[in-house]
């Protein structure tokens, strides 16, 4: 106690706590600082030059020019944008469904149920990737069960035909992170009240409406930041498309992504780091401008 | 009444069974592939082209093949070296980080740990370019080291800790204050300890990450000897024609330490995501 008594009369005790929080922070700090915060500016910096390799000249807005005029940054964008749309609402509203279901606590087996629809997530991107590019194949195994099933007499094309790789890609990510984002509903589900559901059951609410007028609001603040950790992974999209497609982007460009282009054009292609490194920020907008939204949207039906 | 009472038992009965059926239906699709793994790595490529599903006899040429085109030991202990040592740096300097954030407040600190959070926002490809050249211009291209700098101060990892350290007891840190413990001997010896089950859950999603790491080593390993398993399975299915068998085991040796890592910290991992979402 002397101790702290003697550092009071000096004013030292604000020191103290400084200099510890320093300490604590600082190895973080200077690791961010050295390699995210001057990569995040350096970036911006490149953005403003054009040019072969390690020779670039300035050009101002001229790399905001190139992209208004290139049509494979525009296909690239529209097909991350479609991604985003479609895949993004079908896992949540899977992932959802399926940790309420998971919930109900007269459920057995829920921790069999549990590790196998999380199980997913344990895989390597690459691993799942090539995985399904095996079972998708022409004659392979979806084609034969589906053509066994009746639901269709001609196999699909899914690597070769433009909207069905989408369609393939699409079912990939849904499959890698259901579960992921199931386990943060399920987590959220079980800190929530259980008698407040069993009032409305009680009062005779049905099952659906519990879930979408009672499960469903609580749940909103997790379901933010599923939607905005999402909405980033989805934008960012590359592991999946570079294995499915050699790193070609499918099918006449249909699945190049944002970042499947930035590394084409910098590790493929004539290296251009300044253009390159322009579309990255165009990544940043779109997530930051979604983001916003995502909150906008959530903060208004309060 | 009674009616009411019998409609609502058969919607009940209804209900459970459509809920069995739909968490049957996401557990299977959720496995399956996995068990597509195990049968492939025992078919020849023609059968897994053609979608075979039951156990086939070719697994030891399989293996054969896979060990014929690729160094199995150094490829495996590349990936463990960068995947074990990455891991705990990354959550010794995170986890302190974390910790200091919340223990240490002031103005100036709470904002920078805000600008910090919106760079979660920044996905890596837009500093992948100049990472690759500030590794290049420091020679380290084609070096684990290039591949786990980056990685070490762990921005989700310091959130994590951040928001776990809300719940540790302010009654334990006063108590070993007053016992005369330096602030880094009550991170070490009361924290740590305490927060197990977070470290755990830390541990696993922080593990995975690393092992799985694909676009960054993809951009920084060049020669042969330093490549990960991920880099070189996915480099044997990117051929024009697969040799899926070989591949398939490839697949099951780069899944096979992750899934380890998940079943044995399965309990403490789930109550450590319990924790962060409260």
């Amino acid at each position: 106690m002397a101790i702290f008594t003697a550092r009071n009369r000096h004013g030292g005790l604000k020191r103290y706590y400084d200099v510890n929080g320093w300490l604590f922070i600082g190895p973080a700090l200077v690791l961010i600082a050295i390699f995210l915060l001057y990569p995040i500016v350096q970036s911006l910096t490149l953005s403003v030059y054009s040019g072969r390799g390690m020779m670039m000249k300035f050009t101002g807005f001229g790399n905001l020019v190139r992209i208004y005029n290139d049509p494979i940054f525009w296909k690239a964008l529209t097909n991350t944008i479609t991604f985003f749309i479609i895949q993004v609402p079908i896992m949540i509203v899977l992932a959802l469904i399926i940790a309420n279901a998971l919930n109900n606590p007269k459920l057995r087996f829920s921790g069999l149920f549990r590790t196998a629809i999380f199980l997913p997530c344990v895989s390597s991107l690459v691993a799942y990737s090539i995985l399904f590019k095996s079972m998708f194949s022409v004659d392979g195994i979806v084609n034969r069960t589906l053509i066994g099933l009746g639901v269709m007499d001609q196999p699909i094309n899914w690597l070769t035909d433009p909207f069905w790789a989408k369609v393939l890609v699409i079912t990939a990510i849904t499959w890698r992170w259901t579960g992921y984002n199931m386990i943060f509903y399920l987590a959220a589900l079980q800190n929530i009240d259980r008698s407040i559901d069993e009032a409305a059951r009680i009062d005779g609410v049905p099952s659906w409406g519990r879930f979408f007028y009672l499960t469903v609001p609580m749940l909103k603040p997790v379901i933010l930041f599923t939607t905005i950790t999402s909405t980033i992974g989805t934008l960012q999209l590359f592991d999946e498309v570079y294995s499915l497609t050699e790193g070609k982007g499918g099918p006449s460009n249909a699945t190049l992504t944002l970042s499947l282009y930035i590394y084409n054009l910098t590790f493929r292609f004539m290296p251009n780091f300044g253009y390159a490194a322009t579309i990255s920020y165009v990544i940043v907008v779109l997530v930051a401008l979604l983001s916003f939204l995502q909150f906008y949207a959530v903060r208004e039906r309060r | 009444m009674t009616k009411r009472l019998m409609s609502d038992r058969l919607t009940a009965r209804l209900g459970s069974g459509l809920r069995y059926g739909l968490l049957s239906l996401a557990a299977f699709l959720s496995v399956f592939p996995f068990f597509w793994m195990l049968i492939g790595a025992t078919n020849i490529t023609a059968d897994i082209n053609t979608g075979k599903v039951t156990p086939g006899a070719a697994l030891l040429d399989n293996i054969r093949s896979f060990v014929a085109q690729v160094d199995v030991p150094v490829v495996l202990w590349n990936s463990a070296k960068i995947a074990i040592l990455g891991t705990a740096v990354t959550i010794i300097v995170s986890s302190i980080a974390g910790y200091g954030f919340e223990m240490f407040r002031s103005r100036l600190r709470d904002r920078i740990y805000s600008v910090i959070l919106l760079t979660l926002m920044v996905p890596f490809a837009s500093i992948m370019i100049p990472l690759f050249m500030m590794m290049a211009s420091a020679g380290l291209i084609d070096t684990h080291i290039a591949i786990v700098l980056p990685t070490l101060a762990s921005v989700f990892i310091i959130f994590y800790f951040r928001q776990a350290s809300k719940a540790f007891p302010a009654e334990l840190r006063d108590a070993a204050k007053i016992d005369g413990l330096k602030e880094w001997q009550i991170f070490l010896f009361i924290y740590v300890p305490v927060m197990r089950s977070t470290y755990a859950a830390a541990f696993v999603i922080v593990f995975m990450t690393s092992w799985n790491n694909y676009l960054w080593p993809l951009i920084v390993l060049q020669s042969n000897e330093t490549k990960t398993i991920t880099l070189v399975v996915s480099s044997l299915a990117s051929a024009y024609y697969p040799d899926y068998g070989a591949v398939m085991v490839g697949t099951i040796l780069a899944t096979l330490p992750t899934l380890f890592v998940f079943f044995a910290m399965q309990r403490q991992f789930v109550q450590g995501m319990l924790g962060s979402v409260k």
